[in-house]
């Protein structure tokens, strides 16, 4: 039976890992390297590199990071952050990466998912979709991308965009809640079940994870494939095994090799 | 005693490569492990790799791209028997063909099609992404020691597509996805994986090591 997926994801500026508070009060913490050996050996599922560094001349140094963790770590890796062209993908893949996870390259221009997906197939595009909850009070629900780290609206709706991605050939959306994100209170449910039941493809849930009743619900009320966190894993509040020893007790299917 | 891990431009093969390096150290065995996309490289290998990620036609041209390769690979392995592993679609390239997009011929050692998964349950995702346990057809070296079963290790695969063998015996073991999904076939001194075994953590070491000592 397929198990759901916990896969913490690691921040990373300029080789260091960090993890934002709604994207602002960064924090150092450590050698990402390190820090995928050790998530690695403790059980989780994939990881997840999420590059924030501003300049795009600083990739040489990402590149790197991505080459020395594939090379101590067999576990699926996916990057994500400034990833513009088929190039940067390659790059990315030769380096080590299994998946690319494109985000605003794919609100500029959707044809650059059908790109991506035809030359190296659709299992290592990840479409990363930032949301944000922007029908009123009593109107139905509706969500829109929001870029450059929530602060820019699209006027594009988050349920047809990931329609149209897993039509264009993304393998898996990586989903964010830009509300809920840094907050600890939970994923945006309605959000990650309405785009999870509105796509064929796997849906990774990200923003908000607070608790381990947050990764439970994940999945059992939002119809993720997988979920992800951040914080509550780097700063040692829980451990991987402590999470996927909480889902199982809710019943969700989980590894524990 | 040389592993060649065939390179036609597939994705990038340095885990595959450093998966194989940890494997020959955790085994204890003396093998010398090689990424090359020279055919006489195959032909002096004693074990012979093929990876390969994207479509499965994307992946026949690379191979057919390879001056030789294509031969040095049939001689090598149809003819001198020398132990082959396929992985992800370097196992389905194994089959008679491929219908991914377009029908383009397999290497056809494992009679039968690539064609989509169709779980029973339409609501379960495509690609089958992630971990899953091993349902064992019939015993093979590649699995000895290694747990399987509903509760035993898991192996990670990503893939829409899956070989659908012609022969059962063909099939060594499935993983449980809306009904059987082909994980492991065999024949002979030919095996391919449908999973990543490099990015398998305990079940991926554990079978790269198996393999290496598996003498058909």
């Amino acid at each position: 039976m397929l198990k759901a997926r916990v896969i913490p994801c690691l921040d990373v500026k300029d080789g260091r890992v960090v993890k934002g508070v709604n994207f602002v009060n960064l924090r150092d913490a450590g050698d990402p390297v390190e820090s995928a050996v050790a998530y690695d050996k403790a059980g989780a599922d994939e990881l997840c590199f999420l590059d924030i560094t501003a300049s795009h001349e600083a990739r040489g140094i990402l590149l790197d990071v991505v080459r020395r963790t594939a090379e101590v770590c067999f576990m699926p890796l996916t990057v994500g952050g400034g990833v513009r062209t088929v190039d940067d993908i390659r790059n990315l893949l030769l380096a080590g990466a299994d998946k690319a996870s494109i985000n605003s390259a794919a609100v500029a221009d959707r044809q650059f998912v059908r790109r991506a997906a035809e030359k190296f197939g659709s299992q290592c595009v990840v479409v990363a979709i930032d949301a944000k909850r922007v029908s009123g009070a009593g109107e139905p629900l509706r969500w829109e991308i929001f870029t450059h780290g929530g602060r820019r609206p699209t006027g594009i709706d988050a349920v047809a965009f990931a329609r149209e991605v897993a039509e264009l050939g993304a393998g898996e959306i990586l989903l964010t809640s830009m509300d809920r994100d840094g907050s600890k209170i939970g994923f945006d449910i309605e959000l990650t079940r309405t785009i999870a039941d509105a796509t064929p493809i796997p849906v990774i849930a990200s923003g908000g994870v607070g608790n381990l009743d947050h990764l439970v619900d994940g999945v059992a009320k939002g119809h993720a494939s997988a979920v992800l966190a951040a914080s509550i894993f780097h700063f040692g509040e829980y451990t991987i095994r402590q999470a996927k020893a909480r889902m199982a007790q809710a019943g969700i299917p989980v590894r524990m090799d | 005693m040389i592993v060649a891990i065939i390179d036609y431009g597939s994705g990038n093969l340095h885990s595959a490569h450093k998966a194989f390096e940890r494997a020959v150290r955790e085994s204890g065995l003396n093998r010398a492990v090689r990424v090359t996309s020279l055919p006489e490289d195959v032909l002096a290998a004693d074990h012979v790799v093929l990876p390969g990620v994207g479509a499965f036609a994307d992946c026949r041209r690379g191979l057919d791209a390879v001056p030789g390769m294509v031969e040095a690979l049939t001689e090598a392995v149809r003819r001198r028997g020398k132990p082959f592993l396929g992985i992800c679609v370097g196992a389905q390239l194994l089959a008679t063909r491929g219908l991914e997009y377009e029908i383009v011929p397999g290497l056809g050692w494992i009679p039968g099609d690539v064609a989509p998964i169709k779980p029973v349950d339409p609501a379960l995702k495509i690609p089958h992404m992630g971990w899953n346990t091993l349902d064992v057809r019939r015993a093979h070296p590649v699995l000895d020691g290694i747990r399987t079963g509903d509760d035993g290790l898991h192996a990670y695969f990503v893939h829409s597509y899956q070989l659908y063998a012609e022969n059962p015996d063909d099939v060594v073991a499935t993983a449980d996805y809306g009904g059987p999904v082909t994980a492991i076939v065999a024949r002979d001194n030919v095996v391919g994986v449908q999973f990543h075994p490099e990015k398998s953590q305990t079940l991926g070491l554990a079978l790269i090591g198996n393999f290496l000592a598996w003498r058909p």
